[in-house]
């Protein structure tokens, strides 16, 4: 086994800190250790944060991770920010407002940066919290990016979504549109100290109930607050009745190979995309078909087809 | 994994030690770093030393920068570079900015500090130390 890999699993922090870095990093040194580890991931309750900006999502992580340490569960904490447009830089800026006691080894917690993905997580969100899960973290916070209408990757990534909204954030058809609240497994109606928090818990509670399916999931709607602390436990409730549901109506492993399908072919395209772009800078017609492309003697869809049957042309 | 591009953005630890409740001139700074394309990791006020280093090791970051105007800084900016020290974390370079007299400025860098900032630094001098600390290697 590689000595990061190795490190990893004996505990070493800055061991875990640095292949998360490689990994952001797309650094194909932290393939062997990544490999190594695959097979002791799988074990953690992955639990994805996400609604707009400005819900209280973090605050919400802080009184999670409080409520699950004084369980004594270990949890590692993913907090996604976004990645500027124009540097590419990002102000990272999630842990001013998680608290937790200093040394405490059963917290491990990671700011990153979207890097220009999008969907409300990173690319390397994925391959993260699977590392934080080898290192033996009983379970993963993720928090998304301020997430908009359609930032719904975090799907993909945990087993339990909570979609966290606060009152007045729009009337009920708000809430029948797809994207953001189709993905919910928990509704968290946050600032619930706020008037109005009780019209939408029972907007989305009604909305529902409107799609009569036996047998499937029912997303749960909790009020909380995390000024003066409320619903914490029962969100947390929440969430571990949906996994309970995961295991026992067997869409747990449906899921989960759902997902590896679709990373082992996110896989493939992307080293076929690469082996294809190669290809083509090594073609040398590739400029005079430009040309005629920008001179409008020929268009991108027959640009496309004559490049394509160069490419599988055998050489 | 592609094998293209394996150095990632300088990512930077923002943090203020100690109980001094003016953090403006960090986010200042903050947002300069951002904007010359680093990853600035805001830790935010009244961080102990063990706090900002346990979080600079779980940031992985190259940098980190210290904010003080409380006259503490001989007291906690020592505590910094001994705890980096003892976590086998020199790699991780630190500079300071606030309100700290020369003289304590000599000393200060004589142990480890990097590079020391006053009132009226500018912002372009900021985030090429800090790019110059990381060295060439880095974006």
């Amino acid at each position: 086994m590689p000595i990061g890999a190795r490190r990893v699993l004996r505990g070493d922090r800055q061991a875990l800190a640095r292949l998360i870095s490689q990994v952001e990093n797309r650094d194909p040194s932290a393939l062997p250790s990544v490999r190594a580890l695959y097979p002791y991931s799988g074990r953690a309750t992955v639990v994805g944060i996400t609604g707009p900006l400005g819900v209280g999502k973090s605050s919400l992580v802080n009184l999670l991770l409080a409520h699950l340490r004084s369980d004594g569960k270990r949890i590692g904490i993913v907090a996604v920010d976004p990645s500027s447009p124009f540097s590419g830089g990002s102000i990272l800026g999630d842990r001013i407002r998680l608290a937790r006691p200093p040394g405490d080894d059963g917290v491990f917690i990671r700011s990153m940066a979207a890097r220009g993905h999008a969907g409300g997580v990173a690319l390397a969100t994925r391959e993260t919290v699977r590392l934080l899960d080898a290192f033996g973290m009983d379970v993963v916070l993720v928090e998304t990016v301020g997430s908009g209408q359609a930032d719904v990757e975090i799907h993909e990534v945990a087993s339990t979504s909570v979609v966290v909204v606060v009152p007045h954030l729009g009337d009920e058809v708000q809430s029948l549109k797809a994207g953001l609240f189709e993905i919910a497994d928990v509704f968290s109606v946050n600032k619930s100290d706020l008037p109005g928090a009780d019209s939408a818990a029972r907007y989305l509670s009604e909305m529902t109930q409107l799609v009569p399916v036996t047998g499937s999931w029912r997303p749960v709607v909790i009020q909380t607050s995390t000024v003066a602390p409320r619903g914490i436990p029962e969100l947390w409730e929440a969430v571990t009745r949906h996994e309970a549901y995961l295991d026992s109506s067997g869409s747990r492993q449906t899921r989960d190979r759902q997902r590896l399908t679709d990373e082992i072919l996110g896989l493939v395209r992307e080293q076929v995309d690469a082996q294809l772009l190669r290809a083509l800078e090594r073609e040398p017609d590739l400029q005079a078909l430009l040309d005629r492309v920008v001179a409008r003697e020929i268009d991108p869809h027959s640009a496309a087809e004559r490049l394509l049957g160069e490419v599988r042309r055998p050489r | 994994m592609s094998p293209s591009g394996s150095v990632g953005p300088i990512r930077v630890l923002i943090a203020k030690p100690g109980l001094d409740g003016h953090d403006r001139g960090a986010k200042v700074v903050a947002r300069a770093l951002r904007d010359a394309g680093m990853e600035v990791i805001y830790a935010g006020l009244r961080q102990t030393p063990e706090e900002i280093v346990e979080s600079a090791l779980e940031e992985d970051v190259n940098l980190i920068g210290l904010s003080i105007l409380s006259g503490a800084h001989m007291a906690l900016f020592p505590r910094v570079l001994a705890l980096l020290k003892q976590k086998h974390a020199t790699r991780i370079r630190v500079f300071a900015g606030g309100i700290i007299p020369d003289e304590d400025a000599k000393k200060l860098k004589k142990m480890g500090i990097r590079a020391i900032f006053g009132p009226g630094a500018s912002l372009d001098e900021i985030v090429a130390t800090a790019r110059r600390l990381v060295g060439p290697t880095h974006s």
